[in-house]
């Protein structure tokens, strides 16, 4: 069983990716909504795992829910909380039950969180975990013993086109890339002009991008990433056309920009596709779509 | 290099003394003199706390280094007052608490906490610059540690995490990766960045750790 998602990176077409979050607890009603209003608009949908590592429902458990609803999952998977044997047992386990692609990450760290005491693990590193994959592909563990029966996996990894400084953030790139990540999904990007020239240096190696698309639902939550989150820079202009409309207005205008990026990506064919975030708007991602003409 | 230490709230000392009314403190004339935790001033403020406690002090002694076997004498000196007390205060770090219980047989109440071994970048401003992981990277780092400069100890890059050369963790904190790319770049040698560097080995010297000299 080829991976769908696969497939899709392997094709022509303009791929769609996006996310949900499991929720704190076992109340699932939210996520399965979700899922259903996904699973069939887009090629993949990653499930966060203990994102910006605060304990949830785990990923591989959303994984599962997805695949037993006809879509396509992303598991996506930290080395916070975890040690090799732990990770190498749940992509078995993964595998085992259908799941066909991983997204390897290192993961945010423990103390911004909400288990703020709990030991971070970080036994393995995302570019790690993705060599582990590999070794396990080829039928063998980490120790270097021969898996009965092996995993199979479309594994991917992250990167940030507007880390700064950036040199540092493109040669752990190329290290994912030579270790084998088919597919990036980026950390969210605002200016195109930037992108672009990130996408040009991208270019030169044999795998495929999907731009990260956050969507911004108010003029104060763009202000806040921009200021506060990693990577995040929003430029001003979004920012101000933002905030010239109503307060109740402001998602369909975040609606509207995040259309209008996606379909400028994809008439320029700067990259190979888009992951779509909605941060836990994701009942709008149709919208996003439908703005971006998909 | 110092053995870096933190005093222990007031609560905790008075839990770690319950039972314990008679207390000798002994305080350390090296790392916790250099980080004012455990020097003379410090053993003498906590001399009145106690007593303030309730507590009766038999005695105090600052002991040049408490981790070396020159405590064994220091104490012998004091041993009188150490027998009169119900147990000793230990305001050295936790190899000095080590030692201490060595001798004379009374139990030993830690007031400090040992925090990390750091070295003394700039006059008062100490930072922990190995964590004895058993397989130096400095050289391929240009002398920067990832193992204890990285917060998650990374040894292949920096995570999505790195801000402007600053750690997702904390804006007062160097991101390692910058730090160590700006230097390889200065020094040429950016292509040990490139390698690829496998998981570590968390068993070099199997724990506990010990060695005997020949």
């Amino acid at each position: 069983m080829v991976s769908r998602f696969k497939e899709a990176l392997n094709s022509s077409k303009f791929v769609i990716t996006s996310e949900v979050a499991p929720p704190k607890g076992t109340n699932l009603d939210k996520m399965l909504h979700h899922i259903d209003i996904l699973k069939d608009k887009v090629d993949g949908i990653n499930v966060t795992d203990h994102q910006s590592s605060v304990m949830r429902f785990p990923s591989l458990g959303g994984c599962l829910a997805i695949k037993e609803r006809g879509g396509e999952a992303i598991l996506q998977m930290t080395c916070r909380d975890r040690n090799r044997m732990a990770l190498e047992a749940d992509l078995l386990f993964a595998y085992s039950r259908g799941i066909r692609n991983v997204l390897c990450l290192t993961g945010d760290a423990v103390p911004v969180g909400d288990h703020k005491e709990a030991k971070g693990v970080f036994d393995l590193d995302s570019l790690q975990l993705l060599k582990a994959v590999r070794q396990m592909m080829s039928g063998q563990d980490m120790g270097g013993n021969k898996l009965e029966g092996t995993v199979e996996f479309c594994a991917g990894a992250i990167v940030t086109p507007e880390a700064r400084p950036i040199e540092p953030q493109l040669i752990k790139f190329e290290k994912k890339v030579e270790a084998g990540a088919e597919f990036f999904q980026t950390q969210a990007i605002y200016d195109l002009e930037n992108f672009t020239k990130f996408m040009e240096y991208a270019r030169k190696f044999k795998t495929k991008i999907l731009a990260g698309i956050v969507l911004l639902s108010s003029a104060r939550m763009a202000k806040y990433m921009t200021e506060n989150v990693p990577g995040i820079f929003v430029p001003q202009n979004l920012i101000d056309e933002l905030s010239k409309v109503p307060k109740e207005s402001m998602l369909t205008k975040g609606i509207e920009i995040a259309g209008r990026t996606i379909a400028a990506l994809k008439k320029s064919a700067v990259c190979d596709g888009v992951h779509i975030m909605a941060i836990g708007k994701e009942e709008v991602v149709p919208d996003i779509l439908a703005a971006a003409g998909l | 290099m110092k053995s870096i230490t933190r005093q222990k709230t007031m609560e905790e000392i008075q839990r770690g003394l319950k039972g314990l009314d008679k207390v000798f403190i002994i305080g350390c004339g090296t790392c916790t003199t250099m980080t004012k935790t455990g020097g003379i001033d410090q053993v003498e403020e906590m001399k009145g706390r106690l007593q303030q406690m309730g507590k009766r002090v038999t005695g105090r002694a600052v002991i040049p280094t408490a981790c070396d076997d020159m405590t064994e004498a220091a104490m012998k000196e004091n041993e009188q007052y150490i027998r009169n007390a119900d147990c000793i205060l230990s305001m050295s770090c936790a190899m000095g608490v080590h030692r201490m219980n060595l001798y004379i047989g009374k139990p030993v109440i830690p007031a400090l906490d040992t925090l990390f071994i750091g070295v003394e970048e700039t006059p008062g401003y100490f930072r922990e610059a190995c964590a004895q992981c058993g397989q130096c990277l400095l050289g391929e780092t240009a002398g920067v540690c990832p193992i204890t400069a990285c917060h998650k100890g990374l040894v292949n890059g920096p995570c999505g995490g790195t801000n402007n050369g600053k750690c997702e963790v904390d804006k007062e904190k160097d991101c390692a990766w910058t730090l160590i790319y700006n230097r390889l770049k200065e020094q040429g040698r950016l292509d040990l960045m490139r390698q690829y560097q496998p998981p570590r080995n968390h068993h070099i010297a199997l724990k506990p750790r010990a060695i005997r000299i020949q």
